[in-house]
């Protein structure tokens, strides 16, 4: 089975059945699987701090949401993680991938990768790192913990992760 | 008209739906004039009241009524593309548009000059939308509840603000009574 399908079906076997997505070149294979599948409400979002509202919309009208972003998102989503997300307690799993990590072609992305996990630390977001193909295995303990404590929580997927499928 | 009477007027309209209140003052106003289980009320993160409308219609079969702004919508621009393509018939989008950023002493905004946010909405591809004098804002909202196809309301109101206390609710009792109101 394809990295893509095991997230989806993830996603799916934890009721995940809205997902906003803002793409990234490493992430296209699972949000291309998102939008085939038919259980699953896909609504792409024109900036990730708009798909964080659309969770927090969705979540509140009955069903279980996701993210799947860049962490350049994370820059962009500060705001609303900890007025929105955090301060109304909702659960949101975030699917990121980590770029700037090794085998990144792209120098300006290492720029946003060294303050990814900073970042999310001081924001108290509990934080999981995918860089060997076998990590995929704790992604529904993961979700399930996300929907546990109502929190926001990141799953960051680095380009080892996806070349090691 | 100012927005506060809009509000007071809208009010008895809009009370028996789920309706996202915008951050500051609109928020504030909602819960002076007609506080209800049904109002989730944002205390910060300005710009996602459509974003968080959109996202509760799409869940449930409910009617939503998100009251925006004209700055917030300005401030996220890209949700009006997202509405457009995401059409939620029980979705209403309520932009109290007073040319404005009321809550931050009302510096002008871009909608009170050239820009129209009726024909941006239209250009994103929204296919009901009502541009209308505040006056009109109670009956156009009706029409667009009985209409049952999603609607983006343009209320065109006059800038000001009156005094209101700030909202102290917990922001998990907000969340949890209006969630228990669309599950109930």
């Amino acid at each position: 089975m394809s990295v893509n399908q095991r997230i989806v079906d993830d996603f799916k076997k934890n009721d995940i059945s809205f997902v906003t997505t803002v793409p990234c070149k490493q992430l296209a294979g699972v949000i291309d699987a998102i939008e085939e599948d038919e259980s699953i409400y896909h609504i792409p979002a024109n900036k990730e701090d708009e798909g964080m509202g659309l969770c927090a919309g969705a979540w509140m009208g009955g069903k279980r949401p996701a993210i799947i972003m860049q962490n350049t998102a994370i820059g962009v989503t500060i705001n609303t993680l900890v007025t929105l997300t955090q301060y109304y307690r909702m659960p949101l799993p975030m699917l990121i991938s980590y770029r700037g990590e090794l085998g990144e072609p792209v120098a300006c992305q290492v720029e946003m990768a060294v303050h990814t996990k900073a970042l999310l630390a001081q924001l108290n977001i509990p934080t999981y790192h995918f860089h060997k193909e076998a990590d995929a295995e704790e992604l529904d303990a993961i979700l399930k913990h996300t929907f546990m404590c109502n929190k926001p929580v990141a799953i960051l997927t680095d380009a080892s992760f996806w070349n090691g499928y | 008209m100012i927005r506060s009477e809009v509000l007071r007027e809208i009010a008895p309209v809009i009370r028996d739906h789920l309706v996202i209140c915008n951050i500051g003052l609109p928020s504030q106003e909602m819960h002076l004039i007609d506080d209800q289980p049904s109002n989730f009320y944002m205390l910060g993160t300005m710009g996602l009241s459509s974003s968080i409308g959109l996202g509760v219609a799409l869940a449930q079969d409910k009617k939503v009524i998100a009251i925006d702004g004209d700055g917030s919508v300005l401030t996220n621009f890209g949700t009006l593309p997202t509405i457009a393509n995401n059409a939620a018939d029980n979705f209403i989008l309520l932009i109290v548009d007073n040319g404005s950023y009321g809550s931050t002493g009302d510096q002008p905004t871009y909608a009170g000059k050239k820009t129209s946010l009726a024909k941006v909405a239209e250009a994103c591809g929204c296919e009901n939308v009502v541009e209308c004098q505040a006056e009109e804002t109670g009956q156009v909202i009706k029409d667009a509840l009985a209409s049952n196809k999603m609607t983006v309301i343009v209320c065109k109101c006059e800038s000001g603000n009156v005094k209101v206390p700030v909202i102290t609710m917990d922001p998990v009792v907000i969340r949890d009574r209006f969630m228990r109101t669309i599950q109930g």
